[in-house]
């Protein structure tokens, strides 16, 4: 019982301790778990090259999750680094500001390319946005008129795409993917099929406009995947018929498995990514809080590492991994703001 | 159950007296069928468990097993150190370029052609991305390796790991692949001359968290679940042993108690991802406790575990025959000593148990440690339970939704830890509780 009694007290006396040590000495980052595997590699390479820094905590969770934690606002108790895959929007700056989170530094980081990939058994698919748009969409015109998605087989959209049932699975809501699968892909369907046009022809609103055209059918051939792109790859594993959503780095990772699909003739790779010919892309970026920089340990060396070519130039580990690293001349734009002390 | 018969039955039995049918065949059918569903519900969950288990080792196994490769590393001045100034200042050694050195030394060995540099990259690639931080913790704990040949193992590159176990197809065309043929030849080459072998991984146990996978490991899992056990166990043990004592012997029964009753068996079943919530809003948020951190997370699986240890507290309490409190209360003793000198050490196995049950739960809880940080990747090895961590469950889910080959093998072999450590748990417990049973 003695032992316990001490560890007891020495249990209680490192509480009251934590409040007095409050001072964090490592970086603390969360975030979206897109940015997640190339923060590792940042956060990793970092607590190897600066000794005297412990290795940043990189959390992971999701852009939402992250940008939410990150607006509770300023001091050592939150995170000095928020990860997005995509740019923060207006309710979130909102809500930073309203807890005094009011200076914070947006950082882009390259960008990522979406592919469309299937089993080998498959073959290579060659689509173009209006049939994803006519194989996924809710709602499809059909003699000029909005009906429900008719369309059963693959065939059923365009003859030469292969006879075989439409399973699709793509990322679910809380992922930063699939807002740009839905302005790239399900958007842009949505006007060249002319659905758009008569969408503006029933409904007023422009906002109500863009969600009647990224309406994904219901019937249980879109499937929507809340986990990660390993899920997807499962489900396609279990559907050999099956095509997915995945990030470039992971269909690269696991190229011997599945075949990718070209868009609009375009075959997805860094190359293609970063001249802008492959259509389906999105910046990464982080956020830091300016007012953490020279306050928390290490974050400013973090910071620029992060963004020296090192780590984000055309020959960097992130770039191996399956970033598509941005122009010469905008890493130097990006490395310049962060100089500055530009702020949104 | 003799005499129950209603006079309906009386009357059968009277009108048929030669024959006693009181239904032998009838009952004996349904108890064997009884038995075979029985049976069948074991075979059922045998089946089951087998399953997983099967999956869970094939999978796992060769986790357990890393390849590496034995080179003679040259630590030339000439790279680490060309104008020697390592005695006035020692961080040219930190800031030397190893990477050199360990591309020189590959290349050296399989007899590559310098020059050309697409192979020397190919080359390169066979080796962790570790390696050049290896030399230089080598070179930074003994400078006098500087100009000197040492042959030292490397962690082959995960790709070459996996090629090496097998788990890469290897009949796709090269361009579908991440491992050459090239390097398929060198790793043949290097296997032949012994320089290229599958040993024990230790580093599955010592290292932190890595990008990498052949240099990932459950090290901070590992302490980091340690840290979680022992405060949930220092906390909760004699927190709910001290509720359940006092609810059970002292506590007048009145509404209060049995409202408090209630409350405490509606807790033992409230989502886990709740008392998460509450964490980051009473620790974090309120207390200032640091995120990631394993103390905030055990104070929150001690709140999760308590309704457990409290319930399991109370019924081993409860089966502590009256007759033992009557003997000791007529023989004088207080009520206290009567609880902690015969009732408490009675009722000792059951609380063990209930303790054991809880922490086994607590052990392979995710959910409330996602809201509070530890759902993280930590590649330093916590010294206390104030800097952040990660625990096992957390380790296996963030494996698991990895792109790399590498790490599927890697979650399979996290799960068997998480295993043996559960195990280990339940040993333990059935260890104590035969110590401490009694028979009356």
């Amino acid at each position: 019982m003695n032992v316990l009694k001490l560890s007891a007290a020495a249990l209680v006396a490192s509480v009251a301790f934590a409040g007095a040590a409050s001072a964090r000495d490592q970086v603390q980052v969360a975030g979206s778990s897109t940015v997640l595997p190339y923060a590792k590699i940042v956060a990793e390479s970092f607590g190897e090259t600066f000794s005297q820094f412990k290795t940043p905590v990189v959390e992971s969770g999701g852009t939402g999750a992250g940008l939410k934690e990150f607006c509770k606002g300023v001091g050592p108790e939150t995170i000095d680094v928020a990860n997005a895959s995509r740019k923060i929007n207006e309710k979130e700056l909102e809500a930073c500001k309203a807890a005094g989170v009011t200076e914070i530094q947006e950082v882009k980081i390259g960008y990522d390319g979406i592919v469309f990939a299937n089993d080998n058994s498959l073959g290579e698919l060659k689509l173009v946005p209006s049939d994803i748009y006519k194989a996924l969409a809710a709602k499809v015109v059909v003699d000029g008129k909005l009906v429900d998605n008719p369309n059963k087989k693959w065939s059923d959209v365009n003859p030469s795409l292969p006879s075989v049932e439409i399973a699709a699975y793509i990322p679910g809501e809380k992922h930063g993917t699939r807002e740009v699968f839905e302005q790239k892909v399900l958007e842009a369907g949505c006007k060249e099929t002319g659905a758009l046009d008569v969408i503006k022809a029933a409904v007023k609103e422009k906002a109500d406009q863009t969600k009647a055209c990224v309406g994904v059918r219901k019937d249980g051939l879109a499937v929507d995947i809340d986990g990660d792109y390993s899920e997807t790859l499962a489900r396609i594993g279990a559907n050999k018929n099956g095509i997915g959503v995945f990030g470039l780095s992971f269909y690269e990772n696991n190229a011997d498995k599945l075949k990718v699909a070209t868009v609009s003739g375009i075959v997805p790779s860094a190359a293609t990514i970063a001249d802008g010919t492959y259509p389906v892309s999105r910046p990464l970026f982080f956020y830091v809080k300016k007012a953490h920089l020279g306050v928390i340990a290490g974050l400013k060396e973090y910071v620029n590492f992060f963004v020296s070519d090192q780590m984000i130039g055309p020959d960097s580990p992130l770039v191996e991994y399956g970033l598509v690293a941005a122009p010469d001349a905008e890493r130097e734009e990006i490395r310049k703001s962060i100089e500055d002390g530009k702020t949104i | 159950m003799t005499n129950a018969l209603s006079p309906a039955d009386a009357a059968v039995i009277s009108r048929a007296p030669a024959r006693r049918d009181i239904g032998i065949k009838r009952r004996y059918a349904a108890e064997r069928r009884f038995r075979a569903y029985g049976i069948a519900a074991l075979a059922f969950g045998i089946i089951f468990l087998f399953l997983l288990l099967s999956t869970v080792v094939r999978n796992g196994y060769t986790a357990f097993q890393q390849t590496a490769i034995a080179l003679p590393v040259e630590f030339t001045e000439k790279l680490i150190d060309p104008d020697n100034k390592r005695a006035t200042d020692p961080s040219v050694l930190i800031a030397a370029n190893y990477t050199a050195v360990a591309r020189d030394a590959i290349v050296k060995a399989l007899g590559v052609d310098a020059q050309n540099k697409a192979d020397v990259r190919a080359a390169n690639a066979m080796l962790s991305k570790s390696a050049p931080i290896q030399l230089r913790d080598m070179v930074v704990a003994d400078p006098s390796l500087i100009g000197k040949t040492v042959t030292v193992s490397f962690l082959a590159d995960a790709q070459i790991d996996s090629a090496n176990k097998g788990q890469v197809d290897l009949t796709v065309p090269e361009s579908n692949r991440k491992v050459s043929d090239r390097q398929i030849g060198w790793m043949q080459q290097l296997s032949a001359s012994g320089a290229m072998a599958k040993q024990f991984n230790t580093g599955l146990f010592t290292s932190g968290n890595s990008s990498r996978p052949e240099a990932a490991g459950l090290g901070v899992a590992l302490v980091g679940s340690l840290y979680l056990m022992l405060i949930v166990l220092v906390l909760a043990l004699p927190i709910g042993v001290a509720a359940s004592i006092y609810l059970e012997e002292f506590a007048p029964k009145n509404r209060l108690t049995d409202l408090i009753e209630v409350n405490i068996n509606n807790l033992a079943a409230v989502p886990s991802i709740v008392y998460g919530l509450l964490g980051l809003a009473v620790f974090i948020n309120f207390a200032g406790l640091p995120r990631s951190a394993p103390l905030v997370g055990g104070l929150v699986l001690t709140l999760m575990t308590l309704p457990t240890i409290i319930i399991a507290t109370r019924a081993a309490l409860r089966a502590v025959p009256p007759s033992i409190r009557a003997a000791a209360l007529g023989l004088g003793a207080s009520k206290m000593q009567m609880v902690f000198h015969h009732v408490l050490p009675l009722a000792m196995p059951g609380i063990l148990t209930g303790t054991i049950i809880g922490l086994a739960h607590a052990l392979g809880e995710t959910a409330p440690l996602l809201l509070i940080g530890m759902v993280a990747f930590v590649a330093d090895i916590p010294g206390s339970p104030m800097e952040p961590s990660t625990a096992l469950p957390v380790q296996i889910y963030m494996w698991a939704n990895e792109a790399e080959r590498a790490f599927v093998e890697r979650t399979s072999g996290a799960i068997i830890v998480l295993l043996l450590f559960l195990i280990v748990m339940n040993l333990g417990a059935i260890l104590l509780r035969r110590r401490f049973e009694r028979r009356w």
